[in-house]
């Protein structure tokens, strides 16, 4: 049983690291636009696909990077020409824009890709359990943690060092003051925008490897980041990678005793934080708007 | 049937108006002509959309391409066949609505659907409030021809009892009888545990198991408690995509080495969308195209290659099937009346180039389950176009599942 | 804004009457029209219904100016609590009503009461989780709710007046004016709401909230209040969606219908009384129509999304009248 336990306790923390790549994105295009981009899973898919599309003309490794430069472009061009004009208005108008688009993303993958599934294939080195009892840790699950670790150092370290992260996180705390300074918001958005999409579809790529390539497979991951961040607190991006690999590690740990209830048992922690700590775990006083 | 009804009386008066006017006497054959070429409607509600939309597309195709066929022998009753297709996206709201749609608005006269058996059961109740025939060509939960059967619905694809009974002695002969279940937690995957469960107790085994939400896609919570359990071999339940998933990470886990892997439904869309390495295990074809020793399928293969450009599945022939089977029954009632079809179709057995298979193939009158035989044996990376599986045996749909066990008792309206 | 203060008293005016007339005059003669643009009976039921959810969310959408994003969960939990009551105790429609408003409207006194502290896109986040709570409580709940594959093995009961009975459950036609009653009662009390005190309120809210607060107005407390009760007409909808479908299932109380029920209160136009019903319309004839012409409809309703919060941001009713206006 405490094997069980711990093997649970680990794929829990794999599965988190996978939603906090999802959540982050999320999280920073609502901190700096506010914008719930309810398509984000949609572009999950799109860097699966544009992954298996690009990667017999340039291999795996090389794919896993451009993938989600593209990806991130295209997520560029629709922060340009659409979601940017509805920053000014009521937040219905965001929310119906991303949802309309998440339609539009996910019958494309559809129509590009067809109905049935594709497999990603990976590189065979990743493919083989690192050892026999300890099973569930596939070469390519630790490559997956890797990566993920790599991207959520990068961005932590751009945010924290660089001066266009500096400018984000001064536009997530206030951004009258930052524009008030003269900084081009607009061009910071887009930029943050785009850079929540490569995160998207890196994860995209990523999932590919594991689960199959269809037009749903980032459906399911939207979800779970809205409540990772909820979880976390608003504004706090840290939050939000702890908020993510809460719930990873509740619903592997739930699904020793309730499989069912993998799925449920992250809302229910959520109403939990909720009641106890109405600001989430991290969230900072006064980001709640 | 009502609307047709409807609409003949409304032609008689008009002719007859016309006649009277004289000036509209032109109209008169005009519209006798159209009347022999008005069109047999036939309504097919499929997810074409969401997480069924491969094994959808499937018999859609199916349907379409026997719809040809059809219309190239005659048609039905000397007239041209129409078929209507329409998403269910997966939702049984949609799928009630379309069938309402298609009977109340298009006036069809035939059901078709739904590869959810969910949204089969809800359009059921609507095509037997309504007197519409309706054949379900694939959805498999055992209440539609079992203890919730109804006088208008017949089924092509097997039951999961069928299913799960043809297959279990394959499982306990080739690995042992100790079992994991990773299974959907819906109608269709608690039949189908079900049946697997008493089918395994008849033969003495012992099971533990996972009810997973019907899209999981990630199972390395559920493959990791299965791996304590130590069983001989993982029954795979789920459907569809997650079907696939969860054999993408079975493989990756190494899992294979130490037990097997089977279970019910390994369908050609969900092989051809897994990697090689997972592209094994035990299971049941409810049809296979390679059939060497059956000259007229090796020909209806061929046909259907070269015309749609991929290899048939069981989808492919559910919807073949189902569209012949209306001909048939309309043919035979002379007829497209719901009930006068749905008597002709009882006990009828299939020609050789419909059911596609040797042996006995027929609705059996008890409980309208269509009794063909069900493909056993083994998945495999593909030896050649479409080769993935070897039939170790043919099991008889009616051996599989008799009629007692169906809990069927079918009434017919006064 | 000047357009909500007519709006928000829809018969004060000589015009409004007019529109009023040719909405009651359509709805009434519906049964025997629809047939000749291509719609049946089902169809108009559909169209009241969600027309009346997309109403209810518009008390709170257009009118109190506070974000939902998660009325699915009441919606849904109406079609439930009215299947349970003919599933599992008496065949009585009206009863089967009564329980499903009382199911949404008691969530949505209790979730709005969780989420009232926070505003903004973070509320909106909360009312999107709070409903796939519902949903997965019902995905999952295998034995009471049908799980994955819904509540099933009920009808709507004929409805018994005494004198006669209706036979609600057999004429499709004969539901269709069941539907329309109990729509007319509803749209009859929010009217009266938008004309009381604490309509206007509601109004000053959606204004002005600081400005409300200043005149010592309790925000929160009107803005919860005005949520319980969008979520009671949202929970009607929901019950006579039950009735409608024979049927209640997981997919009711999913995120995407609540996407369905904001567009259709966008897409007629929010700050109308009657412009939600005028969405849903549109939209749900839209969809009906487009699914069945080609499998790609989800693109075309992600495009009409899309082209609607782009280029009529104001809705249908708003693009005609100002129009109008700049004639």
């Amino acid at each position: 049983m405490l094997t069980l336990v711990l093997f649970n306790l680990t794929n829990g923390l794999i599965l988190g690291l996978f939603y906090v790549l999802m959540a982050l994105g999320v999280s920073l295009i609502l901190n700096l636009s506010n914008v719930i981009n309810f398509a984000h899973g949609n572009f999950l898919a799109l860097g699966g696909y544009v992954a298996y599309a690009l990667s017999p003309y340039m291999g795996y490794w090389l794919a896993l990077l451009v993938a989600p430069l593209v990806v991130g472009l295209v997520g560029l061009i629709v922060e340009r020409t659409m979601i940017r004009r509805v920053y000014a208005r009521p937040h219905v108008y965001s929310l119906l824009l991303t949802f309309g688009l998440s339609f539009i993303l996910q019958d494309f993958c559809r129509m590009v890709w067809g109905v049935n599934g594709l497999p990603l294939s990976i590189p065979n080195v990743l493919n083989q359990p690192v050892s026999n009892t300890l099973f569930f840790l596939t070469g390519y699950r630790f490559f997956l943690v890797g990566v993920v670790v790599v991207a959520v150092a990068a961005l932590f370290a751009f945010l924290g060092f660089t001066r266009v992260g500096t400018r984000i996180r001064a536009g997530t705390l206030d951004l009258d003051t930052v524009s008030a300074l003269g900084i081009n918001i607009g061009l910071l958005r887009s930029f943050n925008f785009a850079l929540g999409i490569f995160l998207a579809a890196l994860a995209g790529v990523l999932a590919g490897g594991q689960i199959g390539l269809n037009p749903n497979m980032g459906d399911d991951l939207v979800l779970p980041s809205f409540i990772a961040i909820i979880i976390g607190g608003a504004g706090s991006l840290v939050g939000t990678l702890v908020g993510g690999i809460v719930i990873g590690i509740a619903s592997a740990v739930t699904a020793i005793w309730w499989s069912a209830g993998s799925e449920v048992v992250i809302y229910i922690l959520m109403v939990v934080v909720l009641v106890l700590r109405p600001r989430g775990l991290m969230g900072e006083e006064g980001m709640m708007t | 049937m009502q609307s047709r009804t409807m609409s003949g009386i409304g032609r008689r008066t008009l002719i007859k108006s016309g006649a009277a006017l004289g000036a509209f006497s032109l109209a008169g054959p005009a519209i006798i002509k159209a009347r022999g070429e008005t069109p047999v409607k036939l309504g097919w509600i499929d997810p074409l959309t969401g997480v069924l939309s491969a094994p959808a597309q499937s018999e859609t195709e199916g349907a379409k391409y026997a719809v040809a066929a059809v219309n190239k022998a005659g048609g039905i009753l000397g007239r041209p066949v129409e078929l209507l297709v329409e998403d269910s996206a997966n939702d049984v709201g949609t799928g009630v609505a379309k069938a309402r749609k298609l009977i109340d608005r298009d006036h069809v006269d035939a059901i078709f659907g739904d590869v959810n058996s969910g949204i089969a059961y809800a359009i059921s109740q609507v095509t037997s409030e309504k007197k519409v025939f309706h054949i379900v060509p694939g959805g498999h939960t055992d209440p539609i021809t079992g203890k919730d059967c109804k006088w208008n619905v017949f089924r092509i694809c097997n039951t999961t009892s069928m299913d799960a009974n043809a297959i279990t002695p394959e499982l306990v002969k080739h690995f042992g009888k100790r079992w994991y279940f990773v299974t959907p937690d819906y109608a269709y995957g608690h039949t189908l545990q079900e049946a697997f469960i008493k089918a395994l107790k008849k033969a003495g085994g012992e099971y533990d198991g996972a009810m997973l939400p019907i899209n999981t896609s990630d199972y390395s919570s559920t493959l990791i408690k299965a791996r304590a359990y130590k069983p001989n071999v993982l029954l795979n339940n789920m459907g569809g995509l997650a079907q696939v998933d969860c054999m993408k990470q079975f493989a990756q886990f190494g899992m294979g080495k130490e037990m097997g892997l089977g279970g019910a439904l390994f369908e050609l869309e969900s092989i051809e969308a897994v990697p090689p390495v997972a592209q094994t295990g035990w299971w049941d074809m409810e049809w296979w195209w390679d059939q060497p020793n059956q000259p007229e399928v090796v020909k209806w293969v061929a046909d259907f290659r070269k015309a749609m450009g991929k290899t048939p599945s069981a989808r492919h022939w559910f919807g073949w099937v189902a569209i012949w089977s209306t001909k048939i029954a309309a043919e035979k009632a002379k007829s497209l009346e719901a009930i006068k079809m749905a008597h002709a179709l009882e006990g009828e057995e299939l020609p050789p180039e419909v059911k596609l298979q040797p042996g006995k193939v027929f609705y059996r009158a008890g409980d309208h389950e269509l009794m063909p035989n069900i493909f056993v044996g083994q998945v495999h990376p593909a030896k050649g176009e479409g080769n993935y599986f070897t039939v170790s045996s043919l099991v008889n749909g009616e051996q599989a599942q008799p009629l007692s066990e169906t809990g069927c008792h079918m009434t017919y309206p006064a | 804004m000047s357009a909500t203060t007519i709006s928000a008293a829809p018969s004060r005016t000589a015009k409004p009457k007019l529109h009023l007339l040719i909405i009651w005059a359509a709805l009434l003669t519906a049964p025997a029209w629809m047939g000749y643009i291509g719609g049946y009976d089902a169809l108009a039921s559909r169209i009241l219904v969600f027309g009346l959810a997309a109403m209810g969310l518009n008390l709170l959408l257009g009118f109190t100016g506070v974000m939902s994003f998660g009325h699915a969960a009441y919606f849904g939990l109406g079609a439930y609590g009215a299947g349970f009551v003919l599933r599992y105790w008496v065949h009585s429609t009206p009863l089967a009503i009564l329980c499903g408003i009382l199911l949404g409207t008691v969530a949505g006194v209790v979730f709005g009461a969780l989420m009232m502290r926070r505003t903004g896109m973070y509320f909106a986040m909360l009312t999107i989780a709070f409903g796939q709570i519902c949903y997965y409580v019902a995905y999952s709940w295998n034995s009471v709710t049908g799980g994955y594959d819904g509540l099933r093995g009920f009808q709507r009961a004929p409805l018994d007046l005494g004198f006669t009975v209706l036979n609600i459950r057999d004429n499709g036609v004969l539901f269709y004016y069941f539907v329309l009653a109990i729509f007319a009662v509803c749209t009859a009390l929010m009217g009266l709401l938008l004309r009381s005190p604490l309509g206007r309120t509601m109004i000053a809210i959606r204004e002005n909230p600081r400005r409300a607060r200043f005149l010592g107005i309790n925000v929160e407390r009107h803005i919860l209040i005005s949520f319980a009760i969008s979520t009671f007409f949202t929970s009607v909808a929901g019950a006579l969606y039950a009735l409608l479908n024979n049927f209640a299932d997981p997919t009711s109380l999913y995120y995407v219908i609540s996407g369905n029920i904001v567009i259709m209160a966008v897409m007629g136009g929010m700050l109308n009384f009657w412009g939600p019903l005028l969405g849903a319309a549109i939209f749900v004839t839209l969809q009906d129509y487009i699914s069945s012409m080609t499998v790609n409809w989800m693109s075309w309703i992600g495009i009409i999304f899309v082209a609607i919060v782009l280029f009529f941001p104001s809705g249908v009713l708003g693009f005609l009248r100002r129009r109008s206006a700049s004639k």
